[in-house]
């Protein structure tokens, strides 16, 4: 009830005002908050970023702020979807922070009232407008890239493809990995972008090739980095560079049609039962400390604008992408899903 | 009698009603939801549906072929594995039965994830290794794993232990006279193996054959593992499938039924197959079957059984191990690149790690308690007939047996996702899943356990002059009390190596070990799986050594074949 006020107030405040918008007034983490949040003592994150960036994250903040155990839950951001949404409708409130590559998520959970609005001063001050919600239930935390890849020591920089239309070629069959859009929002996201763009019949003709399908976006970047395939059709490209960086042979490449863009939208739950623990969560990974971990670590690109992108990736601005929407994704999810299936035939 | 019955009537009720809500009430909601469309009105749009998309059609025929094959291959290895073991003098006989068994705490969708290992096509270390011997060029395989072929190898893997205990309990049991008799007639070894031993083995196989058919078709961990990266489905992915976003319970229910009917056709088909088994060998007035002497034959016998061996168990720990201490699985470790990384990210960082272990002992434990002490109760009394209606207890109680663990998992899903049992998103309901599944066979081991000591040795004491309490308590309660120990390790092992219902049960805060392993597999964290999987084994390996030790017997002898998802 309190907070329908505060929401009410702040259509008069100086950082909603571009918009007009429901966002709360910006928050700093004061010890308040800190100590309210050491009083419960734990935060649930729901994410769809790879384990190995996740859970050091996790470990980062903990290291941060002792006392405050997060419990990161792994999952594809379809699935993560859905589980939120089967425990909703079980009246089961788990989750404190939902992180997904699949920004489209964002807004039925907007919608439906589940979100509660959240912005801190980073997030008003030094997160671009497009990248967070005017109503301040969500906000952007990096984006990645869903990249074309292969094993260098399993194809010569001379065979390698140079975009979507090349692994058509008969001489790649059977030798691509490919994440699946009803797992991995940024799958899901791509796939939409590559539709847009390309046509359905680009993947009933990729479908011939005989490619390994796995589920998880995080998954071809080390089924390529084990050789059990040579080219990773789509993935997440920070696992990919960090692969390269660990010095396993692998080569990004950005396609000459273009290269999904995905962002990673996060938000607190209304029915949050740690929301303390929640909010300071939020407000670390969005402040330069916990943008600079994510970045490196792992890379991505943060969405904090004091926070520099990592020394020796491509600028994004270099690369050729495909533009996000969102609202499309949302749209057509569930008929991607069913015509992916129909053409994969898992 | 008279007093027990009247202190039995309430217990009866009690029991009845508890079965009722773990079976009757998952099973009714299937078949409403199947016959109703989304918004909840009567149709039979599903099951049309179900029959006419190719979506359904071929996973359903996929199915089918899978379990024949499995049966089949189950049959030809375990047959002649379970003969050499039971009725030859080939050596290790005894470790090789032993080692079968302890095949079974393994998982079969962990097994999936070894063999994966193994024989992945470019990556698989046996397929290197062949590269390594042959000169075979980088792009061609072995052995590919991601084929119709290999989950069918795999499933066989972790199935013909099953058909195996069968078919040498049978022959251990069968009586020697006939065998002499024969060779006293004249018949030359073999003879006597082709005219006796394979014609009174044969329904003993043809039970095995229909367990294999079973547990091929109601798995859900391999077939998820193996064939979706291969590009098609089975029934049991299928109907998981219609689970994820959007989820489409009607649908679900509606495959899920094919699933029913096909399994409680084939335990009707099976138990008139060992119906009459056991009318030749109860007691135990005939002599030990004479051995078989191999001859010049012990070796190369001893060696096929090593090979069998190597498929479910050296291999695939070999591979599991590698892969524990390897940053990349399809990397063979050396001591310079071994490293504890796995180790380290499985129980330092990985947030799931200790609530999933936590999860999984609690529910293990329960279970097994709960399993175990209902399972009795019920085998009392039905065995002593204590109670007009115990048929249908042990009706109720055999009946889960028909219903296969996603099925089940859906049923349950159904049910306890509504008021006024709102169980979803509690262990209950993964409590009630997991007796649920185990019950059949707690409760077929413990009322063959009453009925072993049933009809000579309490009779004997009761003519003896003990009364029936003394009995009790003299004969029948010390030769329960190590059935009652293995049924509490059955259940036990089988409930740390659940997925298929817990997979559909589960929430975030009530992950168990098998579905925290299934969702490191979906990203391909192989590295955790190995650490996650080897600990699974090692606590299961533990406990049940320790009940084994406190029972005195030899508890995986008495582990029944039975179909589990």
């Amino acid at each position: 009830m309190r907070r329908r006020t505060l929401l009410a107030s702040t259509a008069l405040l100086p950082f909603g005002a571009r918009v007009v918008s429901a966002a709360p007034p910006p928050e700093q983490i004061t010890p308040a908050l800190i100590e309210a949040a050491k009083k419960e003592g734990k935060v649930s994150y729901y994410t769809a970023m790879d384990l190995s960036v996740a859970e050091p994250m996790a470990k980062a903040f903990e290291a941060k702020y002792p006392g405050i155990a997060v419990r990161v839950e792994r999952s594809g951001a379809e699935r993560v979807f859905q589980r939120i949404g089967m425990e909703y409708q079980s009246k089961i409130y788990n989750c404190d922070v939902a992180n997904s590559s699949d920004a489209a998520h964002f807004l039925p959970w907007k919608r439906q009232g589940w979100l509660a609005p959240f912005v801190t001063v980073d997030i008003a001050e030094n997160v671009a407008p497009d990248q967070r919600d005017a109503d301040g239930t969500y906000v952007n935390q990096r984006t990645h890239l869903s990249a074309i890849a292969y094993n260098t020591s399993l194809v010569k920089p001379e065979d390698a493809p140079k975009g979507f239309v090349d692994l058509l070629d008969p001489k790649y069959a059977g030798k691509m990995v490919k994440g699946h859009p009803g797992y991995s929002g940024t799958i899901m996201t791509a796939t939409q972008q590559i539709v847009r763009e390309l046509g359905w019949g680009y993947f009933e003709k990729l479908a011939k090739q005989k490619v390994l399908q796995v589920q998880s976006a995080t998954e071809p970047p080390k089924k390529i980095e084990a050789g059990e395939r040579a080219i990773a059709v789509d993935g997440s490209d920070y696992l990919f560079w960090m692969a390269k960086e660990r010095g396993s042979p692998i080569q990004v490449v950005h396609a000459v049609e273009g290269t999904p863009m995905i962002s990673n939208p996060m938000a607190v739950f209304k029915a949050a039962p740690n929301p303390n623990a929640a909010r300071l969560l939020v407000a670390w990974i969005m402040s330069p400390e916990g943008q600079q971990f994510i970045v490196d670590l792992s890379g991505q690109y943060p969405a904090n604008k004091l926070v520099k992108a990592k020394v020796g990736r491509p600028a994004l601005a270099s690369i050729k992408t495909f533009p996000e929407d969102a609202a499309a994704v949302e749209k057509q999810a569930d008929e991607i899903k069913a015509r992916y299936a129909k053409i994969f035939k898992v | 009698m008279t007093r027990s019955l009247d202190l039995s009537r309430p217990v009866l009720i009690a029991v009845a009603a508890l079965l009722a809500v773990m079976i009757v009430l998952p099973v009714g909601w299937l078949v409403v939801y199947s016959l109703s469309d989304k918004d909840g009105s009567a149709t039979l749009g599903n099951f049309a549906t179900l029959f006419t998309d190719p979506t359904f059609v071929d996973p359903l025929v996929t199915t089918l072929i899978i379990a024949v094959s499995v049966s089949l291959l189950c049959c030809a290895i375990a047959a002649p594995l379970g003969w050499l073991v039971a009725r030859t003098d080939m050596p290790f006989a005894g470790s090789v039965r032993t080692l079968v068994m302890a095949s079974l705490v393994t998982p079969p969708f962990v097994g999936a994830i070894a063999w994966e290992m193994l024989a992945a096509p470019n990556s698989g270390l046996l397929n290197q290794l062949w590269r390594a011997i042959s000169g075979m060029p980088a792009d061609e395989a072995l052995l590919d794993i991601y084929s119709l072929e290999g989950l069918i190898f795999v499933i066989a893997c972790y199935t013909f232990p099953y058909v195996f205990i069968l078919v040498a309990n049978a022959l251990d049991r069968m009586p020697g006279e006939l065998e002499d008799a024969s060779s006293m007639l004249g018949a030359k070894t073999w003879d006597t193996a082709r005219r006796i031993t394979v014609p009174l083995a044969l329904p003993t196989l043809l039970a095995g054959a229909l367990v294999a058919f079973l547990q091929a078709l109601n798995l859900f961990g391999s077939p998820a593992i193996l064939a979706i990266p291969a590009g098609f489905h089975t029934l049991t992915t299928r109907i998981w499938s219609l689970f994820q976003f959007p989820p489409k319970p009607e649908l679900a229910a509606a495959a899920s039924l094919p699933l029913l009917l096909l399994t409680v056709l084939l335990l009707r088909a099976q138990a008139m197959a060992l119906g009459r088994r056991g009318y030749a060998v109860l007691g135990s007035k005939y002599g030990e079957p004479r051995l078989i002497r191999l001859g010049a034959l012990k070796w190369p016998a001893a060696g096929l059984a090593l090979l069998v061996l190597a498929m479910p168990l050296f291999l695939p720990y070999a591979a599991l191990f590698n892969s524990a201490f390897s940053r990349v699985a399809s990397r063979i470790i050396s001591f310079e690149t071994a490293t504890l990384h796995n180790f380290r990210f499985t129980f330092l960082e990985l947030s799931s790690t200790m609530p999933a272990l936590k999860n999984t002992f609690l529910l293990a434990v329960s279970s097994a308690t709960v399993g175990a002490l209902l399972a009795l109760l019920i085998a009392y009394i039905v065995a002593r007939k204590a109670v007009a209606g115990h048929r249908v207890l042990g009706f109720l109680a055999t009946a889960p047996l028909a219903i296969p663990g996603i099925v089940l998992g859906v049923g349950l899903f159904l049910a306890y996702t509504r008021p006024p049992l709102t169980l979803y998103g509690t262990l209950w309901i993964l409590l009630i899943a997991f007796v649920t599944i185990e019950l059949p066979a707690a409760y077929q081991q413990l009322s063959s356990a009453f009925h072993a000591v049933h009809p000579e040795l309490e009779e004997a004491g009761r003519m003896l002059g003990a009364t029936r309490l003394r009995t009790l308590a003299d004969i029948t309660a010390p030769l329960l009390r190590s059935a009652v120990i293995a049924t509490w390790c059955f259940i036990f092992v089988a409930v740390i190596r659940e997925l298929s219902a817990a997979v559909i049960l589960f929430t975030s805060d009530t992950k168990v070990l098998s579905v925290l392993i299934f969702d490191l597999k979906e990203s391909g964290d192989v590295g955790a799986i190995a650490v996650l999987s080897l600990t699974m084994v090692a606590i299961t390996t533990v406990v049940v050594a320790a009940a084994n030790r406190l029972g005195g017997t030899r508890t995986a002898g008495r582990l029944h074949a039975r179909a589990v998802g």
